[in-house]
């Protein structure tokens, strides 16, 4: 599998795209430092970016590496080669080869600085981490929808439709059922809604972490308890790993079945 | 070699394969033919595990091929349409593959046969297609294996490169391995094969040596031989 993995990094290390991507945040979070000069205000502009665009270019690229590559994946099949290894690697591949570039993007613009000095290390590293998890989210979501579409241009029809609705249609009918049911205690049920939807779990992290849950308003309170303990915090990084763990499984068994 | 026993695939309502039994147990030359649409490719990629069967069981030297996916080290495979990763370099993609292999090769052997140097460092988008095939006939014949499939080997070659591929199929034929090829041109076929097996409407019409279908055929020349089949059959 190292050696897919290998290959499909490299390959889009070499295109155009990984750059572009990588310039994006570079120049992002310069700009953001400057206008805020200010690290944590900074950090918190930098995670309304990312919360919607780290899942949005996680399934575009994700759909398109997989159409992209059938012609290698094909000559792969005739090797001697597990299924599960080649689109394991394949995956692999572009979800470190994303992250990488979220990574480095925005990490050398705070370190040059002064991020390691300051006390906002922290919020900083769980902005990467979300940011990190939700491209491996969605990167598998899309190899998913690919999968299971032979026809490129609905693949990628169904791969946006799944992004708009987990980064905003999810938080309309959520805040919709708020609005209808608000004469009952609804704590429990927007503590659950938040945990199932990856987007919105990351920003309540975040939120949270940045000690600015005030902004939650009313559930704020329930919020806080919740995730502010160890024990939230550690639910929170199940449930994203959940998240990751069960489309890259579907990955594995779909792809075993699927004829070339 | 090869032994396949009530092979069936269907592509959701549309059937391909409807009870295939083939048994291949000698090295030679095999033809797989049969009018457009009759199967062959999908047999072919049967056999490499790319298009996993309805019913049915195939084994590979031996090996039930769904067990696990080493036997295809013994398998040189040359598909249909020659597509690969387009940002990829010639000398690249046969490292990659060289790599991937972890076997012996003679690729430099084969790039002189077939004139490749000069197209080592370009990218395989810029390739034409006759080029493209050429490089694809690389990548198969580079390793040594007992069992070789060819799924239209012949297509967009020149001359030159066509008994260049016939010397290298009769080559691998003396060796003792295992050839299965697929083709629509009759001449060839006739020219190199051992044996044909006739596919149609997902089933072995015919499975013998080209004398005995002629004979079958009351045929005295292949090409009409087979033509008379396909309209017996309407297909």
């Amino acid at each position: 599998m190292l050696k897919i993995l290998k290959y499909s990094f490299y390959d889009l290390m070499r295109s155009r795209w990984s750059y572009v991507y990588f310039a994006f945040y570079l120049v992002l979070g310069i700009v953001l430092l400057f206008l805020n000069s200010d690290l944590s205000k900074a950090v918190i502009s930098l995670m309304n970016v990312i919360i919607i665009l780290v899942p949005l270019i996680g399934t575009v690229f994700g759909v398109m590496y997989y159409y992209n590559s059938k012609e290698f994946t094909e000559l792969l099949l005739a090797q001697p080669l597990k299924r599960s290894t080649i689109f394991l690697g394949q995956y692999l591949g572009v979800a470190l080869s994303l992250s990488m570039s979220l990574i480095l993007g925005l990490g050398i613009p705070f370190i040059f600085y002064g991020l390691m000095k300051s006390n906002v290390i922290w919020d900083f590293s769980l902005l990467l981490i979300t940011g990190t998890f939700l491209t491996f989210i969605f990167t598998a979501l899309a190899f998913n929808i690919a999968l299971s579409n032979e026809n490129r241009i609905k693949g990628f029809g169904y791969a946006i439709l799944l992004w708009l609705f987990l980064a905003v249609i999810y938080d309309g009918l959520f805040l919709m059922s708020l609005i209808l049911f608000e004469d009952y205690p609804l704590d429990r049920l927007s503590l659950i809604g938040s945990m199932l939807n990856p987007i919105d779990l990351s920003r309540t992290l975040i939120l949270l972490k940045l000690d600015i849950s005030a902004l939650l308003g009313y559930t704020g309170a329930v919020f806080k308890r919740f995730f502010g303990t160890n024990f939230g915090l550690l639910i929170s990084f199940v449930i994203l790993l959940l998240w990751v763990v069960l489309p890259v499984l579907r990955i594995v068994f779909k792809a075993k079945r699927k004829d070339f | 070699m090869i032994n396949i026993e009530n092979l069936h695939k269907r592509f959701n309502k549309n059937v391909v394969l409807s009870g295939i039994d083939l048994n291949i147990d000698q090295g030679g030359i095999f033809a797989i033919l049969g009018p457009n649409g009759s199967g062959k490719t999908t047999l072919i990629k049967s056999i490499l595990g790319m298009v996993i069967p309805n019913k049915g069981l195939i084994s590979v030297l031996g090996q039930n091929i769904k067990k696990d996916s080493t036997y295809r080290k013994e398998i040189d495979y040359l598909p249909q349409i020659a597509n690969f990763p387009n940002n990829l370099k010639v000398k690249e993609l046969l490292k990659m593959i060289k790599d991937l292999r972890e076997d012996e090769s003679e690729d430099e052997h084969l790039i002189e046969l077939f004139q490749l140097e000069p197209f080592l460092n370009k990218k395989l988008a810029t390739l034409s297609g006759g080029t493209k095939q050429k490089v694809n006939i690389v990548l198969t014949f580079m390793f040594d294996s007992p069992l070789i499939i060819l799924d239209e080997p012949t297509t967009g070659l020149d001359p030159n490169s066509l008994i260049q591929l016939k010397g290298l199929i009769n080559t691998a034929k003396a060796e003792g391995k295992t050839i299965l090829i697929t083709s629509h041109i009759m001449s060839f076929v006739e020219e190199v094969s051992d044996e044909i097996v006739f596919l149609l409407e997902g089933k072995i019409y015919f499975k013998g040596s080209i004398e005995e279908l002629k004979k079958r055929t009351e045929q005295s020349d292949f090409e009409h031989a087979i033509a008379s089949i396909l309209k017996r059959n309407n297909a």
